[in-house]
Formats: C-alpha cells, structure tokens, sequence
C-alpha cells in the first residue's frame, strides 16, 4: 500500500533561551512524496519526513525507516569482480602440512540462576480493563539475546505524548506538529502511523513553573488518550516533586483498571502516596532513581515492604543518559543491576525502563552544526539526531533494558529492528559474504 | 590475567624497594601490574639481572591478558586491538578501543582515492578536552589483480600515516601489497580454509598479524587459529563473518559472545581480538543509501559493545562516524577513572573583576564540557564547581544533589565573594537549573542570570546579555 506524507512546516527548537515561545522557520513550500510499498517480514515503520532544505536529500530521507524490511524485490547484491584465479603454485609452500583439527566448546554460565519478574503493563477486558493487548516486559534468565537462556519477552517501545504543545526538536517536531495540540489525536498517530506498542502521556502542564494545571484538569487528558487509543499507556507527571504525587494520584483514579504504568515513584517525592493510588486503581509502578545501584534497590524495598507494592507490579527506571553525556554510566548501571538480578539479588530482579528521549538533549542531535570550528563537518542535524536516540537505546538494550520511552518515529523503527532480530524474530534472505571484498560497496 | 591481588605479583618481583621504577616500594609497583598501569619492563633490576630471568618470564605470563593484543600499523598511530581480560567493563575496564578502518577499493579512481583516504586521516570530533579520531584505512582488492592492488596500496600510504589493512583472499594478491607495504606493518586480510598455507606462510615471512576467518564456523576457525600458532604466528585475529540481517545478525552476535566468552574463561586457542564488518550493510539489501548508512552504524554499535576489537567500515557520513566514534569512547571509558574534578572555583582564561561568574557541576563530563565551550570561545570568566556529587546539572536538579544552599556552600567554600571580588554582584546559573533562580536570588543576595540550556550556546548568550545592565 502506498502512503502519501507531507513535510509539514518546520519550527527550529532551541533559537532562545524560552523554550516555549519559537519562531517559525519554512521551507520552500511542502513537498508531497509517494513511498513505496512497506514489505517484508518485518513491517518498517513509515518514517514521517526528515524535512530538509534540499529535495533530493529529503527523497532519501523519506525511505528512511521504510526500506528496513526483508529485501523484496531488490536483487542480490551487485555481482563482484570474478571469481580470484587459481592460487599460483609457486607460493604454496611446504612449512604447513594440514590443518589441526579443532572443536569450539562454550558453557553456560550457571550462576544465573534467578529469573527476572515478568510484569505485564494493561488489562484487556479479561482483565477488567479495556485495552487491546497486554504488554509483558521481563522474564529473562540471561542477559539479553544471550544464547544462554531463551528470552522470553522482546523489548517494547512507548513513545511520548505531552498535554500541551512544547519546544521539540526540529526533526522530531515535523512528525507531530499537526497534532500536537490533542494528545489524543497525537496518540493515536503513534499507535497507527508510528507502530508505537504503548503510549506515553506526559502531564508537564501541571509543572507550577510551566500552566500549573491543576490535577483534576490533567486527569481528563489521560481519559481522552484512553478512549483515543486501545494500547497499554503510561503516565508520566511533570518532574515537579510537590505536585507529581497529586496529579499521578488523581490520573491513576480515573484510569482505574486499565493497568497503566505510572511514572513515577522516587526517593525524593511522596512514593507511597504514588504507590498507594497504583495498587488502589490497579496499575504498575515505575521506580526510578539517578544512575545509583544502592539507591534503586533502596527504592524497591521501600516500594515492596513499606508500601506493599507487589513484585508484578514494579518496573525500574535506573535513569537513561544520553550517548557523550554519561551513557556509559548509564550502561554500566543497568548491565551491574541485570547480572545482580540473575545471580540472585531479590531487590533488582525487574525489568528495566529507559527514557530514551533523553538522547535529544546532547548537542550532536539538534545542534545546527558544532561550537567549535576545528571540528569537522558535522553535517546535517535531521540525520544526527534520530541516530542518536537509536545509538542510546540499542546500547541500553544489549545492557538490560526492555522498555523505551522514545520521541522519534524512525528511531522507533530502527530500535524495533535491530532488537527484534538479536531476539530472533526477524526473516531475511541469507546473503554470501564471500565475496565481499568485491562486492560493489 | 591469571592473579588479580598485588601480593601475588609481588612474590616475583626483587623486593629491594630500589625506587628504579619511581614507586617507593615493590608492592606500590606490584599493584600498578595488577590494574595494568605499569608493565614489568618498567622495573630495570627485573630485566636487566640474570638472576631474575625465570621470574620475569612466569610474571609476564601470569600478568598476560586473556584476549592477546595485536598491533597494527607502526608510529604514533599504532592501531592496538585487544588486550582484554574481563566481560563486562565494571570488572575492570576495557582495554584498547574498538578500531575503525574505513574501506577504499584498488578499482576507484586514484583521485577519489586519495581524497577519501586523506578525510578519513584528518577526521576529527573534540569531545570533553581531546579529539576523537578514526583509526585506519582497508584497501579492498576488488580487482583481485596484483599490480592494480599494489599500485592502490601505494597511493593509501603515500597518504596517510594510518595503519592498513590488505584485504585479498588471493595470496598472490597479497603478496604484492605486502611488497609495497612491508615496512608499515599492515593487517593482512585473510587467512580460510582455501588459501590458508599459502596466507600463513606470507604472515611468516613478513612479519605481520594476520586474519583468520571462517564465516559462522567456530570450529574452523578455532582450527585456523590453533594451526597458525603451532606455526609459531602469535598475532591473529578472528573473522567469524558478519551476516548484517535477519538470522545470520542472530547468529554473529551469538559467535562474538561464545568466542569472547571462551577465551576470557581460559580458551587460549580462541583468545584473539576480533574483526567486525559493519560494512555489510551495504551488501544486505538496503538500497536507500541513508537507510543503509544508519544501519551500519547500528551494526558497528552492537559490535563496539559486544566484543568487536577492529571493524571495518564504509560510510563516511558524519551521521555515521560521529555516534561510532562517541559510542567507542564511551564503552572503553575507564570506569575506574574519577567521576568529578574537584569543586572549587576555576579560572578560564585571564578573568578580572568584571569578567562574569558562572557555576556548574563537579561531574568530570559536564566540567569539561562547560569548560572547553567557554575557553575555546575565548571568554574570561570564573567557573565555579559545584559538588552534587558527579552528578550532571539536569540529575542533581531533580536529585535534589544541586540547590541553592549548595551554591552558596560552594561560593563560601572557594572563598569568592560575589560583592568584593568581582564588580557586577552577578552569577549565571545553568539554564537546566532555572526553577533555582529564585533561591539562589534570595541565599546569595546577588542577580541571577539564566543561561542557556546547553553550554554551546553561551557565546550567543554573552553576546546578549553580557554585561548585565
């Protein structure tokens, strides 16, 4: 099926210091492009237009994500140089004699012995809610896409929704820019152009530095993602540690039975209040602490034996930092958490979640070009930034991690691709490297 | 590594505290052995005397690092791959990071050649106080005809100072780039089932590491491997194959971990560096040549972390090499190395009392890069460390590490009084920590000036808003 995308008008994010209030930036008019069908074993993602001053550069760009299907159609690689001539007897030389016989052996590690908690994330109606499907997230016996244990569960991705119209990334904007003034039409492009598995609606409005809107209000845009959408979502608060617990409280209340994940519950705001609301009204808890192991298992006792908050019931968010901005702190933190877990620490034993998000706030990603003239071209900021987020997630993804919170719809598609062949679920047609070396590349 | 505790390698060691080696005892030295910060070269006695020899040898095969380290090229741009002793790079660290060659082919023109080979030796991205760099060129023997490849393998190190790799599965190809290239000791590419001999004898008789490679077939190249070193070829490295899609990706990630796995767990057979080719990418189908391009930098990101010592590479695009290089920085990172620079006020360039004062936070990674916005834009100003812990601005904001108390800690403690020491009684906080303003206002009882979200931009916001009115 052939699908029409328009490049819509393109906003640039960070030209002043108010984030909110943006000058706008057009293009030489919009500029409709046909793409190709989307084939293949694995259904790529459309990817909404990278815009780009340059129509050629935007042709390319508009394939994007579509093309990450199994090759249909397109031939086997160019046909190399033929095949190397016979090798000259000259140089076959009598110093080795034969190959010595050798047999690869490779054991499993035993010590990883605990399983990590499954945690299912939304109630169908069996389940006494009204959502679609239910999400599982967890379950594993090894690290991930080891051949030591089969993994249970492939990652899932949630990708981002805010309730107010705020200052995004230029590459990231002209995907939602037509909706972002209803979260429920925005997240319902998520699920049905972006193949988002989960939703993720963030209430920042509430924040008292950004509409203060008052909980009660905020409530009201959860239900409208609920009705718009038929995935499991998660709700986030505004970062506000006085209000959060408020306004996580009342949203959980009016989403009663439908097993949300409720973002989040932390060491320096009111979690039991958070918790007591997610166990009233049926939902999953999001525990999340600053790249620390200590804390993060603090946090899960406090959630389990204080607050009683059972195991099925909790997800972990160790904190996501973008790649060049601490995202080896953040690997090693998840990669230490998960081999605890599996060698039998009980308070680490869940599954992980990343704000993969976080990946658009390094300079690489939505800066024009770099600050400093010695380096070299950094080159387009469309293709820098949606790599970006992929670089960030995929790191985390081969550490642990399970869930994505993401913001770009091509990185999205390229996250689900190469997570879900390491998993083993993707087909392609085997290819020769043989002769690589004189393959067209 | 076979011991792990300084009082093991210190039985060797001559234990006379001569200071020789610049540490004040024997056992200060054996725990630089032990976290591979000094080598047993480092101590004369133990090399020079006669009387030690025997020990010097069972150290140095007890210290030896499970995965063997091959170099590749020669100069200060020496390619080292391998070295490693842990899986995971929170047990130690890991050591020598992932290698990027990047390929030409003895068929492009020889100015387009030249070109590419020049732009992949002057790459550079600054990154936190150094440039990150790429590491070498593959010449690929398309023509698979000798003097072509000769004349190709010319031209690259005419050009550049970087390690080479020859890559032909014909010998008699080889050969002939190896003629032109002998003294830069070149890796040479590759070593199977069919040409093996004939390979193994030109790794001999020049003296260079060489490739082994048997694509998805461990016990091949297990056997290739073991085969060469009988011969008495120390420097080798694996080439398991890289399939870019589908199963055969499965499976190649499968490969790098059961090798990497063996030869950490003592399988001295297999316990080489090893060679993954992003590259292939480009062979799996993708015919949009951005799409293509994203998805071998993916490739080259699994690999960085799962175990690939050197990678061969195609795309050039910067959307390509920036996130490989970063990605390669940020997995060999030494963990071990401090998180945070000490809080306290710091100089950038030549400040006075009218030079404008800033603060941010004592995280190593956020410092510098504050630091280097600044300094290479040349503004004179005061930066203030404050301590969170090594916890980046946005973290500790919302940690609760970075407050207005412990801006005004910091001040006291670095001694900088806003109202003496400089003229404008003003601090710029970080835009990341704008809900501060207001606290820091009334706790300091100087202006607050937001800055910019990100350091980058502080230029234009000097510009604007500097000096205060």
């Amino acid at each position: 099926m052939a699908k029409k995308a328009k490049l819509s008008e393109m906003t640039d994010m960070f030209k002043d210091v108010d984030i909110l209030s943006l000058e706008g930036v057009t293009i030489e008019g919009d500029i409709e492009i046909e793409l190709d069908g989307l084939g293949g074993g694995f259904d790529p993602m459309l990817a909404a237009i990278l815009g780009q001053e340059n129509a050629v550069l935007a042709q390319h760009f508009a394939r994007l994500a579509g093309i990450f299907g199994v090759p249909v159609g397109i031939g086997a690689p160019a046909a190399g140089a033929p095949a190397a001539p016979a090798i000259s007897p000259a140089l076959a030389a009598p110093k080795f004699k034969d190959l010595i016989p050798a047999k690869f052996s490779f054991e499993n590690f035993a010590e990883w012995a605990t399983p990590i908690q499954e945690v299912p994330i939304g109630n169908t109606s069996a389940d006494g809610g009204s959502r679609g499907k239910r999400v599982l997230v967890g379950g594993e016996k090894a690290l991930p896409f080891f051949p030591d244990a089969v993994m249970p569960n492939r990652n899932q991705v949630t990708i981002d929704v805010f309730d107010m119209r705020i200052g995004l990334a230029k590459a990231v904007k002209e995907n939602y820019d037509e909706v972002m003034d209803s979260p429920g039409e925005w997240a319902k492009k998520n699920v049905e152009k972006f193949n988002a598995d989960m939703i993720t609606i963030h209430l920042i409005s509430t924040d008292p530095l950004v509409k203060d809107t008052p909980a009660k209000e905020a409530a009201k845009t959860v239900e409208e993602v609920l009705q718009a959408v038929d995935v499991p979502i998660a709700i986030g608060g505004s970062g506000n540690p006085q209000k959060d617990p408020e306004v996580l409280a009342r949203a959980a209340e009016v989403a009663e039975g439908e097993r949300c994940l409720i973002a989040s519950a932390s060491l320096n705001l009111d979690y039991a209040k958070i918790a007591e609301a997610a166990l009233k009204y049926d939902h999953d808890v999001l525990s999340w602490t600053q790249l620390d192991m200590n804390s993060q298992k603090e946090l899960n006792r406090k959630l389990m034996k204080q607050c009683n908050v059972p195991r099925d019931r909790i997800i972990m968010d160790p904190t996501t930092a973008a790649l060049g901005y601490g995202l080896d702190y953040a690997y090693t933190n998840m990669e230490r958490i998960r081999l605890a877990a599996l060698m039998g620490d009980e308070e680490l034993t869940f599954p992980m979640s990343s704000g993969t998000t976080n990946a658009w706030g390094a300079r690489e990603s939505w800066m024009v070009s770099s600050p400093l003239k010695e380096d070299s071209d950094w080159g387009p900021r469309e293709y820098r930034g949606p790599i970006w987020e992929i670089v960030t997630g995929l790191s985390l993804a081969i550490a642990g991690n399970d869930l994505f919170m993401m913001m770009h719809p091509t990185s999205v598609a390229v996250l689900k691709h190469i997570t879900q062949t390491l998993f083993g679920s993707i087909e392609a047609e085997p290819i020769d490297l043989a002769n690589w070396i004189g393959s067209g590349v | 590594m076979k011991i792990n505790s300084p009082l093991e390698a210190y039985k060797y060691l001559p234990q006379t505290n001569c200071g020789e080696c610049g540490e004040p005892t024997c056992m200060a030295f054996a725990s630089k052995l032990i976290d591979r910060s000094g080598k047993t070269t480092d101590c004369p006695p133990l090399v020079k005397e006669k009387k030690f020899a025997k020990k010097l040898a069972e150290l140095d095969k007890l210290l030896a690092p499970e995965i063997r380290e091959v170099a590749i090229g020669v100069g200060d741009r020496v390619a080292k791959i391998g070295g490693d002793d842990v899986l995971y790079r929170h047990k130690l660290t890991f050591f020598n990071k992932t290698k990027m060659f990047f390929d030409v082919t003895d068929t492009m023109e020889e100015a387009a050649l030249v070109e590419r080979v020049k732009k992949i030796t002057d790459y550079k991205k600054f990154y936190v106080g150094r440039n990150l760099l790429l590491d070498g060129v593959a010449i690929r023997a398309a023509s698979n005809d000798p003097a072509k490849f000769a004349a190709a393998v010319k031209k690259v190190i005419e050009n550049t100072e970087l390690p080479v790799i020859l890559c032909s599965f014909n010998p008699a190809v080889l050969k002939a780039g190896l003629e032109v290239a002998k003294d830069k000791n070149p890796l040479l590419y590759a070593a199977n089932k069919d040409n093996w001999k004939e390979v193994g004898e030109l790794a001999l008789e020049y003296k260079v590491p060489v490739v082994v490679s048997a694509f998805n077939d461990l016990d091949t190249l297990k056997s290739l491997a073991k085969t060469f070193a009988e011969a008495g070829i120390k420097d080798i490295v694996l080439d398991p194959g890289t399939y870019p899609s589908g199963k055969g990706l499965k499976d190649t990630f499968t490969n790098f971990l059961k090798i990497r796995r063996a030869g950490i767990m003592g399988d001295t057979e297999i316990a080489y560096p090893i060679m993954a080719m992003p590259l292939t990418a480009w062979m799996s189908g993708i015919s949009d040549p951005v799409s293509a391009s994203y998805w071998e930098t993916v490739l080259s990101s699994v690999f960085t972390i799962r175990y690939g010592d050197i990678m061969l590479l195609h795309s050039m695009e910067p959307y390509a090499t920036m996130p490989e290089v970063h990605l390669a920085e940020t997995i060999y990172t030494d963990p071990r190395s401090p998180v945070a620079v000490d809080s306290k006020m710091y100089k950038v360039g030549t400040p006075d009392e009218n030079s404008p004062v800033l603060f941010t936070t004592n995280f190593a990674l956020t410092y510098y890069t504050v630091e280097s916005d600044l300094a290479s834009n040349g503004i004179n100003c005061w930066l203030l460390a404050v301590n969170t812990d090594g916890i980046g601005v946005e973290a500790s904001v919302a940690g609760g590490q970075l407050t207005a108390d412990k801006v005004k800690e910091a001040f006291e403690k670095s001694g900088f009084d806003l109202k003496k020491d400089v003229t404008h009684n003003t601090v710029i906080t970080p835009g990341l920590a704008a809900r501060l303003q207001g606290d820091i206002e009334d706790k300091l009882g100087a202006k607050v000036l937001v800055g910019p979200m990100d350091s980058g931009r502080l230029p234009g916001f000097m510009e604007k808003n500097w000096p205060p009115k």
